[in-house]
Formats: C-alpha cells, sequence, structure tokens
C-alpha cells in the first residue's frame, strides 16, 4: 500500500481545499514543497520545489506547513486501520505499509476483491492509494510505486519487466548510472550478466533484484502493537450539560479500564478531548496521583475539569485516552474492608492537584546536609514515597526564614536586640554550634563564610535561633523553636 | 483547670480550630502529634518562612506530613475544603493570611463534620471567624534554668462548648506526651509573652 500524498491528504481530510494546495518544509533554510495534491501537481508543480519558484508558477497556490511528525502518527494510525486485512502490518517508509496477507484475501472474495475494498475505503476517507501485490515484497513494492497490479507468485520476471530500474528500490545514483549505461528497464537488467553489473554498482543492485523475484528473502517486520489506550464516542447530537458529558465519559471509561486491567496497568495521566460542534476541540487532562483503573474512582475526579470546559454550541465527539500509563499488578481485596488509606489519600491528592497543580502537593525528604535549609528537599507526593531517616543530634528550629540582620557586635550573642518591632532580652543562651557552608555547592546566602548558631531564650518567652558570621562580623536570626 | 483542659485539648473531631500567636507552629504540630494518620499542611507558595521537617521530627513522623501549596488563600481554602470533607488525611491545617468571612468559616466547618477531619486555621493575631469551635493563643515561656525547654502558655480564648481557660503545658519528646506543667489557673497575665 503507498499513500502517495499522505501528508497533503492528512491535512486536506480536516479541511478541503478545492485548489493546488501544497505543504512546505523548511530544508537548508530554503522551504521547499514537501507534498502536493493533484491540482497543484497539473499546475506543473512539483516535490522538492521552492516554494518561492512554486508561487511563481502558481499564485493561487494554498499552503501549509508540513508537520512530519503528524504524518508519522497518521500512517501509525492508518497500520491500525490495515490489520482490517491481515494481521501482520508494517511500516514501509515514511508513506506507506506493507502488509501480509497470507491466507487472508478469501475473507473478501479474492484478491482482486480485497484490493477493490481497499480502494473503495481509501477513496472514502479522501487518501489516494496505489497498491500493488505480490509474492515477495520487494515486486509489490515496485508494482505499488511504478504500474499497480497483481503479480502471480513465479509471475515476477513478467510483471516486473517493463518497469523502470528505479522500482527496485535503488539509491538514486545507482538508478541513474542505470540509465546512463541504457539499462532503463527491469527486463534490460535481468538479461544482462550479474557479474560486471555488481562489479560495477556493487552488490546493492543484485541484491534488491533478487529480493524482487523472490530469490533472496526479505522478512516483513510487522510493528509492534503496543496496547492502545484510546476509545472515541460519537454522538449523534450535539450536548452541553456536564451530567451528559459526564455520563458519556463513563461510557468510555468502563471499556478502558477492562483494557488497561487486561494488559495489567493502570492509568498515571488521562486526556479527555472534547470536540465542539464547530470543530474547536476542548482537552480536560488528569493527572492522578498513582497509577488507577477503577473507573467509580476515576470518573468523579474528572468532574471539575469538564465543568470548566466551554461546550459551546455543543460536543458531538468525546474521546478519552490514557496518556501516560504505568504497570500495576491485580491486587486481592480483602472481601467486605473499606478502600484503603493510601488509596484514599491518592484520590486526594488527585482531586487536589487539578486545582494547585499536582507538583504543588509535596512531601519532605531528608538530605544529607549540615546546613539547614538543605536538610530536607521537597519532592512531589506523587512522584516519591516517604523514605529515609529523620536524624536531628541537635535541637533545630521549627520554623525557618531567610535571615534577618539584628544590630549586635561580638562574638557572643547580644544581651539586648531588637527584632521584628520588638525589643528582645536574651535570658539564656546555648552555643555556639558551628557550621561551615558547603565549598562545593555555591549559595549566595552562605556568602558571608562560617556561622556560629546560638539558641536565644529570650526573657519575653520568644526562643530564636540567631547566628553570628565571624568573617563578616553581623548577627542574624534565622529561625524559632517550639 | 486540669480536667478543664484535658477536656478542650485533644482538638475535638470533626471541627476546624484556630490558634493564633507566636507558638502557633507549635501548637499544630503538637496538635498533629495527637493525631494519626497523614497530616495535610496547606500553606500559600509565596511564604518566606517554612516549616522545618527537622524539628517536626520531635513531634511526629514527618513522613506523615504533606505541604499543599496553592497560589493565594483562596486556592488554600478551597484545597483545605477538598482535603477536610474527603477525610482522608484526619488532621488538616491551613495558614490563613487574610480573615475568613462568616461563608469561608462555615463551608470549612460543615467540610469537617462530613469528612470527619480536624481542621486547623493558623491565623493572624485577631483575624478569627465566628465559625471556629475554639480559639487558641499560643505563646513560648521562658524557662529560666531549663535546656531546651518548650514552655508553652496556650490559652483558650473562644470555645464554643466547654470553657475557657490558661495553662502552661510542655512537649516531653521522649514520651511524645503533653504534660500540663502547673494549672496556671491563676491569673494570666503574670507571665504573658508580648505579641
Amino acid at each position: 500500500m503507498w499513500f502517495p500524498r499522505l501528508a497533503s491528504d492528512r491535512v486536506l481530510r480536516a479541511r478541503p481545499v478545492e485548489a493546488p494546495f501544497a505543504l512546505t518544509l523548511k530544508d537548508k533554510n530554503a522551504e521547499r514543497l514537501y507534498c502536493l495534491n493533484r491540482e497543484a501537481e497539473q499546475a506543473g508543480l512539483h516535490r522538492g520545489m521552492s516554494f518561492a519558484d512554486a508561487r511563481a508558477y502558481c499564485p493561487d497556490l494554498v499552503s501549509r506547513p508540513a508537520r512530519p511528525d503528524l504524518d508519522a502518527r497518521f500512517l501509525t494510525a492508518l497500520s491500525r486501520w490495515a490489520r482490517l486485512y491481515a494481521p501482520w502490518v508494517g511500516v514501509e517508509g515514511a508513506d506507506g505499509l506493507v502488509l501480509d496477507i497470507t491466507g487472508t484475501p478469501h475473507l473478501f472474495g479474492g484478491e482482486a476483491a480485497m484490493l477493490a475494498d481497499m480502494r473503495a475505503r481509501a477513496a472514502r476517507a479522501g487518501l489516494e492509494l496505489r497498491l500493488g501485490l505480490a509474492g515477495t515484497r520487494g515486486a509489490a513494492w515496485a508494482l505499488a510505486h511504478y504500474g499497480e497490479g497483481i503479480a502471480a507468485p513465479g509471475d515476477e520476471a513478467e510483471a516486473l519487466s517493463p518497469l523502470p530500474v528505479a522500482a527496485l528500490r535503488l539509491e538514486p545514483e545507482v538508478s541513474t548510472g542505470l540509465e546512463r549505461v541504457g539499462l532503463r528497464r527491469i527486463g534490460d537488467l535481468l538479461a544482462t550478466a550479474r557479474a560486471p553489473l555488481s562489479r560495477r554498482f556493487g552488490p546493492g543492485l543484485l541484491m534488491r533484484l533478487d529480493q524482487a523475484l523472490g530469490r533472496a528473502p526479505e522478512a516483513l517486520s510487522p510493528l509492534a502493537e503496543p496496547p492502545h489506550y484510546g476509545l472515541r464516542l460519537t454522538l449523534p447530537e450535539p450536548i452541553g450539560l456536564v451530567a451528559d458529558v459526564m455520563a458519556a465519559t463513563a461510557r468510555l471509561l468502563a471499556p478502558l479500564c477492562e483494557r488497561l486491567k487486561a494488559n495489567g496497568a493502570g492509568a498515571r495521566r488521562l486526556q479527555l478531548t472534547l470536540r465542539r460542534v464547530d470543530q474547536a476541540s476542548r482537552q480536560v487532562e488528569l493527572r492522578l496521583a498513582g497509577p488507577m483503573r477503577e473507573p467509580a474512582r476515576i470518573l468523579p475526579l474528572f468532574e471539575r475539569g469538564i465543568a470548566e470546559v466551554d461546550a459551546g454550541y455543543g460536543i458531538d465527539q468525546i474521546r478519552l485516552e490514557a496518556v501516560t500509563v504505568e504497570p500495576l499488578a491485580v491486587q486481592q481485596i480483602a472481601i467486605g474492608a473499606a478502600r484503603q488509606e493510601p488509596e484514599r489519600l491518592d484520590d486526594l491528592i488527585t482531586r487536589i492537584g487539578t486545582r494547585i497543580g499536582l507538583e504543588n502537593i509535596r512531601r519532605f525528604l531528608p538530605a544529607d546536609s549540615h546546613i539547614p535549609e538543605r536538610a530536607f528537599t521537597l519532592a512531589p507526593a506523587a512522584f516519591s514515597r516517604p523514605e529515609g531517616a529523620w536524624l536531628n543530634p541537635r535541637p533545630r528550629p521549627l520554623s525557618l526564614f531567610p535571615p534577618e540582620p539584628i544590630a549586635g557586635r561580638g562574638n557572643r550573642p547580644p544581651d539586648r536586640f531588637r527584632w521584628r518591632r520588638m525589643m528582645l532580652t536574651t535570658g539564656q543562651a546555648t552555643g555556639p554550634e558551628r557550621i561551615a557552608p558547603e565549598w562545593w555547592l555555591e549559595d549566595e546566602g552562605w556568602r558571608a563564610g562560617l556561622r556560629d548558631y546560638w539558641k536565644v531564650e529570650t526573657r519575653e518567652g520568644r526562643r530564636l535561633w540567631l547566628f553570628h558570621t565571624p568573617e563578616n562580623p553581623g548577627w542574624f536570626v534565622q529561625g524559632e523553636f517550639a | 483547670m486540669q480536667t478543664g483542659f484535658s477536656s478542650s485539648f485533644p482538638l475535638r473531631r470533626a471541627r476546624v480550630h484556630e490558634v493564633c500567636g507566636p507558638g502557633a507552629f507549635a501548637f499544630a504540630a503538637i496538635a498533629a502529634a495527637s493525631a494519626t494518620g497523614p497530616v495535610i499542611w496547606v500553606r500559600e507558595g509565596w511564604l518566606a518562612d517554612s516549616v522545618n521537617p527537622v524539628a517536626v521530627a520531635r513531634f511526629f513522623d514527618p513522613a506523615r506530613l504533606l505541604l499543599a501549596l496553592g497560589k493565594d488563600q483562596t486556592d488554600s481554602l478551597a484545597v483545605t475544603e477538598e482535603a477536610l470533607k474527603d477525610g482522608a488525611a484526619p488532621f488538616v491545617v491551613v495558614e490563613v493570611t487574610r480573615p475568613l468571612d462568616l461563608r469561608e468559616g462555615r463551608r470549612l466547618q460543615l467540610a469537617a463534620k462530613a469528612g470527619r477531619a480536624t481542621g486547623l486555621c493558623l491565623i493572624p493575631e485577631g483575624m478569627g471567624s465566628n465559625a471556629a469551635e475554639t480559639r487558641w493563643q499560643a505563646a513560648p515561656l521562658f524557662d529560666p534554668g531549663a535546656r531546651d525547654s518548650t514552655l508553652m502558655r496556650w490559652e483558650s480564648i473562644k470555645n464554643k462548648s466547654g470553657t475557657l481557660g490558661a495553662w502552661h503545658v510542655r512537649w516531653n519528646e521522649e514520651t511524645r506526651h503533653l504534660h500540663v506543667v502547673s494549672p496556671a489557673g491563676e491569673r494570666p497575665g503574670s507571665a504573658r509573652a508580648p505579641g
């Protein structure tokens, strides 16, 4: 199967244009035509032409930038469609599919009927399709690209003889070289002695020839079929109420979760795409705090996102996809037990996460550092587990804040000082505890060098954590004890 | 007065309480230590001071603590309401930076009731909400002669269903228990902390 205009057909399917149309791709600083429709080709344009030239030839050319990544995804989608015809489907180049139809044509009433069916379906989908059917992969490729047809097994030589040598999937230099010595058709090649050919053009040419004729094996590598977690629901009438959209989502969610369960997986990120009647689409993304696959748990989490969507004139297509999936083993459920605590907490984190962002729910993890503000790290709770031991050999303040300077001199805490507009009197001071900066980490706050920490209990009650920087004399308050 | 304290201190469940004063963090940590299960601490992301988990370890296991950082107070109240209503975390602390209005206070109270979770608002001085079940003022006290003292004065300044009172308390780190030091029923104000 060859889709000669895959890229432009993909774009034109979404928004048809009755005029010369081309996709442009920037290549080596020049906009070049990447793919074009039939009208544009009739106007004398061709692939690889520079966009400026094309505009000069054909002023009413409609163009759009090409998106090869989307084309590749489209081709993968087509390969899923092609599994209708054969169990083994592989991708051939950027715009072709290769099918091993061994044993399937009789289901469609013969090879010719099967090809007709493929053509009809592709035409209905607005895709231009060329087909080649042969006993070998090479011959099928040649037929699809240069004169469609069916070659019965064993007849490859006759079927291929009238085709140009380029049909053998040769490098451009090799095929021009062949044409230069007068070998234009595959038939000419077959009639030539093999040894001089291989000396002149290398072993690649003969390998391709043998592959096309079935003398050398060529395997079809079917695409690994990753489980696809996407479902779509098209509605006969547009809907707009939150309850209706939720009901539709519930209908998609149940089979999706079944599929996740069958594959021992759980969804971590779900995406709900709501296509409106006016073709605009709205997306609701749900990021879960842990992999899960119970529809009853997931559905309520969508409520907030769906309520925010502007339905416009109504929604007529809903697509639900599990974008990120993580393995989730099947667990035995204790009969009669309530939902387990960690699960409930995960649900809560997800629900809060839809409001403030999942990464804004954090947990503390101990870190190995003497520097008080680096003795812990904050990690998003959804992507970390509580671990590590909290050691505090020395008392540390319950609240930490950026150092606030106070007036003081000498290396003993001042007897009286002002802090946050309060006059405080030192009642009792414990210290010093010297902490040296970590020289391997550049830290603005530690420029002043060593710090001698003191716990100062004031007569007014406040228990503060003061430090003195002996290298650049100064006193600061950095925390408050319980 | 000792009985009075035990009737109001482990904070009544399924209600929202308030605490103000310089000892509010310690009050929250001790109240969280007396609860079980995860603790959600809701605050606004821009606040400069932070809870130090190394010190939290003196009160309860910091692994129980989850921090939710909202953008503004509307966010943090919404998160608090959601967390209280769910009840998966039986203790929710929220730092409030502007006074709650009646509707917000009442919503939190109803959410706490629905989820059977305890809420605690750390409020700036004098910004209490009428819907709060109890309101406390917590301040550290100078304790001459003792090292690493955690002597505090807790005064209950509002109580919807109980008596008011003031107590001197001290946290015992080894037993993880709160001791009421002296039945300081005598005149509050003798050792009152400023601010």
